[in-house]
């Protein structure tokens, strides 16, 4: 009999454990069902670059330059105009209210100055509080309005314009082209989503034992920290399988996110984290003594790795100080990891950098939960 | 392993924080012995029994558990000692085969160890029904089954009858009799006087000090004391008459008797025959009980902590 390893008891210990949570009905369910229903909530509705854009016109008349910019405004799905004959007043009210993002106003001169060949200027009034919304809306603008003006008194813009026209810039927008959020967004939910079903799910594992006071009677028999730890840990690592799998196979099915790399080195990729993960909430669930305080902790460690992981907000957007603690979270690795094998098709030699640093996560969070049980009740 | 002693330890000292749990606290268990470990709640009994079977480490201390060393041999001495906890502390939402299943795999046993038990404790028409939906006495017999099923060379029960009935109690009792009479050793706590009286030998503990130990008469003996049993039509006002009298130290109506005991006989009789003549009351002297004993014992205990 080894004292410190047994595939027998370590099977005991998992079979249990499983049986407890087929019992624990709601919670089993939750395990299954909510993967999949915050993907297709979440998957759906966040998006980076919002289009049709609720905006308003104030225009003094309707002359046909006037009508040539709002069509053109609209063709760049960016603008619906909602209010399309507001008072200046009015619109400042719709602004200020919310209701609209946008407010145009062409001035009543507009047309005789562009016809006279003078600087006319139309002013758009963003709703910048959220920077993201304005952003993409205003960015086309320069090209619109000058390509829209054209169009309307049919002949060539001055040569200012040319001229800065001669320079041509080519960009290409590589693995993304069409900037679709959700290419950028599903395969970072699956992180997400792993994150808080395991590392919820382990930490409350052991403090539960604590808790019903069967760790008294689980200690005193026969059993090593190693095979409580595996015992506690394995049957989520299979739960996150299945999550894997369903949201993997979702995010084909219906979202089209494209697989470029391969499946295999994502699988290992999704192992190591998935990894991390469990042992990390063991971690959390052999220093906490509630499950109350189990759950905390695991808030408290969940909203950072949202955050500033880069699952959220562009990873290079942020101070460099933020980005140093972004690198301490597994979730920040684990999304170069998928983002760079699923949407960029990246090789091993790619994504060893995170693999790397998540297989690092595993060993350190391993060997601080082993050295943190204790084998007795002191 | 031909020693004597299934439990030798000695001078084990247990605290947590400035509180001193288990104070040089030195036990001795025969083989096949039943040893009762009596006192009163939050005297120690459980930490000493955790100590004993490697669920924590003393501070101070040593001592041999089955011939194993309590410092350095926690893991053997877990396999060969049958612990039943406190509380009930196996899982509720586990089936009572599939806890014993589990324990079974825990231990390296085989299916057929499991069917045994569950024959042997009559539990085998109930194993499909959830631990946690079982009464008091089916609790115990659960966890009893499932401490004894590696068939341990040493029980250490901890308070194992608390809120059973007293059929199912009796029942229990036959139980471990007829374990220690095939050479199983066993470490009981009670409260119960009639427990304690059911043990070969008991070992009495208050304030994480042992105060006493022997057998049953011995123990009595020991404590020297002299009891008087009063009969009367008016036993309240003789209490009141005798609380405070020189030699009384205890006073306690038992139904429509009122005992008094204590140590000194000379004076306990004269102050006896005082109260017993103002309230027309009759008195006589009886033997001393196990409980009395151990009320005397604990008052003298705090006193000394005081």
């Amino acid at each position: 009999m080894n004292r410190f390893f047994s595939l027998r008891r370590l099977l005991t210990l998992i079979r249990k454990e499983a049986i407890q949570m087929r019992r624990d009905r709601l919670t089993f369910a939750m395990m299954l069902g909510v993967p999949l229903m915050q993907l297709m909530l979440f998957g759906f509705a966040i998006n980076n670059d919002p289009k049709h854009l609720p905006a308003a016109l104030v225009a003094a008349d309707e002359d046909k330059y006037t009508r040539a910019m709002v069509t053109a405004l609209e063709m760049t799905g960016y603008y619906n105009f909602i209010y399309p004959n507001a008072s200046a007043a009015e619109a400042e009210h719709l602004l200020a209210s919310g209701t609209v993002a946008f407010v145009v106003t062409v001035p009543s001169d507009f047309g005789t100055r562009l016809e006279r060949g003078d600087n006319p200027k139309i002013l758009i009034e963003a709703d910048a509080t959220d920077p993201a919304v304005a952003s993409g809306a205003v960015s086309t603008l320069g090209q619109v309005a000058s390509d829209a003006v054209t169009r309307a008194t049919g002949q060539e813009w001055d040569k200012k314009t040319k001229a800065a026209q001669q320079v041509q810039v080519v960009v290409h927008k590589l693995y993304n082209p069409e900037g679709l959020t959700q290419f950028n967004i599903v395969p970072g939910l699956l992180g997400v989503i792993l994150q808080m079903t395991m590392v919820m799910m382990t930490s409350m594992a052991l403090t539960r034992e604590t808790e019903r006071g069967t760790m008294e009677n689980l200690l005193s028999m026969p059993v090593s920290p190693l095979e409580i730890m595996l015992g506690k840990v394995l049957p989520y690592f299979g739960v996150g399988a299945v999550q894997v799998v369903v949201v993997l196979s979702a995010s084909k099915l219906i979202f089209h996110v494209p697989f470029m790399g391969s499946l295999w080195l994502l699988f290992a990729g999704i192992l190591l984290f998935v990894m991390a993960l469990v042992i990390l909430g063991y971690l959390i669930s052999s220093v906490v003594r509630t499950q109350m305080q189990a759950m905390q902790v695991t808030i408290f460690y969940f909203l950072p790795s949202i955050l500033l992981s880069g699952f959220m907000f562009p990873f290079r957007g942020m101070p460099d100080w933020a980005q140093y603690l972004g690198e301490t979270l597994p979730l920040t690795h684990f999304l170069r990891m998928i983002r760079g094998v699923m949407l960029k098709g990246a090789s091993f030699a790619d994504v060893s950098g995170p693999l790397w640093v998540l297989g690092l996560f595993v060993v350190i969070f391993a060997l601080a939960a082993l050295s943190r049980f204790r084998r007795t009740l002191d | 392993m031909a020693e004597e002693n299934a439990i030798e330890v000695s001078g084990l000292t247990k605290r947590f924080g400035d509180k001193t749990v288990v104070d040089h606290v030195s036990l001795e268990v025969k083989r096949g012995e039943i040893a009762g470990f009596l006192g009163p709640n939050g005297s120690g009994k459980t930490t000493t029994i955790r100590l004993m079977c490697g669920l924590l480490t003393p501070d101070e201390g040593e001592g041999r558990v089955l011939g194993h060393d309590i410092l350095h041999e926690g893991p053997t001495i877990k396999r060969e000692v049958g612990y039943m906890t406190q509380r009930f502390s196996f899982y509720e939402d586990l089936t009572i085969e599939e806890n014993l299943s589990f324990v079974a795999g825990v231990y390296q046993l085989g299916r057929q160890a499991v069917r045994d038990t569950l024959a042997d404790l009559g539990l085998t028409s109930r194993r499909t029904q959830l631990a946690g939906s079982l009464s008091g006495g089916w609790k115990q017999r659960l966890a009893l089954a499932a401490c004894i099923m590696h068939r341990p060379q040493l029980l250490m029960l901890d308070e194992p009858t608390a809120g059973v009935d007293p059929k199912a109690r009796r029942e229990f009792w036959d139980e471990i009799h007829e374990r220690a009479a095939d050479g199983l050793t066993v470490l009981v706590s009670t409260h119960y006087m009639d427990e304690a009286e059911r043990c070969h030998r008991i070992n009495y503990i208050a304030y994480g000090k042992l105060i006493t130990r022997g057998t049953v008469p011995e123990v009595v003996r020991d404590a020297g004391l002299s009891t008087f049993v009063l009969k009367g039509p008016r036993l309240s006002e003789a209490q009141r008459l005798l609380k405070g009298k020189p030699g009384v130290d205890q006073v306690a109506p038992y139904g429509t008797d009122l005992h008094v005991i204590g140590r000194n006989r000379v004076e306990l009789e004269r102050s006896v025959t005082e109260a017993a003549s103002a309230t027309q009351s009759d008195a006589k002297p009886a033997e001393t009980s196990l409980e009395d004993v151990f009320i005397q014992l604990m008052g003298e205990a705090q006193d000394n902590m005081a």
